[in-house]
């Protein structure tokens, strides 16, 4: 039986005789796809930072799709939120802006490509074999907060706590490596010294 | 819109995290800037997120076993982006540059 989705497809609902893709999956994998390969092509590091957040946007829909809503906030905030804040900030506070990087060989992205190519190509031949599986219709609320807090409160408690103590090493790594060591802070003192 | 279903395979996801996880492979072998590595680390590690997403879904796994490994993919690329940012800074402090093909010290 036929019927219309909402941006005006007409479709079957009954599934695996027809293989064409659907709209939002094919444009949300365009996007992913296209700024990936902006990211890691492009000079200016400030632009990388900037096409991975679309990145990181796009991936967020696909979990919306993936009806894991939850997960979808989440790495709205925690990723394209803090991390790529923090890695435009640490780019801003280095001054890395402009084009820093030098022109690499041809003979090293070639080696790159094969390298990365022979990945791809080895996965995708190894899952071919797997046969083709139809998604099954979506199961309701399991990406939900409700569920998934209960989950962690209960099946993955010691996992998170054990989380909870990486967050605190991490954070204290991060500080001790970035503070200053005495000499550099009285050069600094220094400097602001005879400025003032 | 979740009907969208009908006509997805999982082998759609399957080919695109792939697609992904290559495309994070190649940058990390090809640039120089350490921030890119970082970052390119970070669109590995998505695309695992993406494809544990879509085997929850696959699975219809009440208890959502593998968005709760998405959850603690994101605390570890939490962390290892704050400490590796950390470390970048100190380098960049010591030497001026973020380019790890000037970082060979330890080779001689």
């Amino acid at each position: 039986m036929y019927r219309k989705d909402k941006f005006g497809i007409i479709k079957t609902s009954k599934m695996s005789e027809i293989s064409s893709l659907p709209l939002q999956f094919l444009i949300l994998s365009f996007i992913t796809i296209l700024s990936a390969l902006y990211v890691v092509t492009s000079k200016n590091p400030v632009h990388s930072v900037l096409a991975l957040i679309l990145t990181f946007f796009s991936i967020s829909a696909h979990y919306i799709l993936l009806n894991a809503q939850f997960l979808a906030i989440v790495n709205l905030m925690v990723y394209a939120g803090a991390i790529m804040v923090l890695f435009l900030f640490v780019l801003m506070l280095l001054n890395l802006s402009k084009e820093s990087e030098p022109i690499k060989s041809n003979l090293w992205g070639i080696a790159a490509s094969i390298a990365a190519g022979m990945v791809l190509i080895t996965l995708t031949a190894a899952f071919q074999k797997s046969g083709i599986a139809v998604m099954p219709a979506p199961s309701e609320g399991i990406g939900l907060v409700k569920n998934l807090g209960r989950v962690l409160m209960t099946e993955y408690l010691v996992p998170f706590e054990l989380s909870g103590i990486l967050f605190i090493s991490a954070m204290v790594g991060a500080v001790l490596l970035g503070k200053r060591d005495k000499n550099s802070e009285e050069l600094v003192d220094l400097n602001n010294n005879n400025n003032a | 819109m979740l009907n969208v279903f009908h006509n997805l395979e999982i082998s759609h996801y399957i080919y695109l995290s792939t697609v992904l996880f290559s495309i994070g492979l190649f940058g990390v072998l090809f640039r120089r800037n350490a921030i890119v590595l970082l970052m390119c680390i970070e669109l590995m590690l998505n695309s695992v997120n993406l494809l544990l997403a879509a085997f929850t879904e696959y699975m219809g796994d009440a208890n959502a076993n593998g968005q709760m490994f998405v959850f603690f993919i994101m605390v570890v690329a939490a962390a290892e982006a704050a400490v590796g940012l950390a470390i970048l800074v100190m380098v960049y402090r010591n030497t001026r540059k973020t380019d790890v093909s000037f970082l060979d010290q330890l080779k001689d």
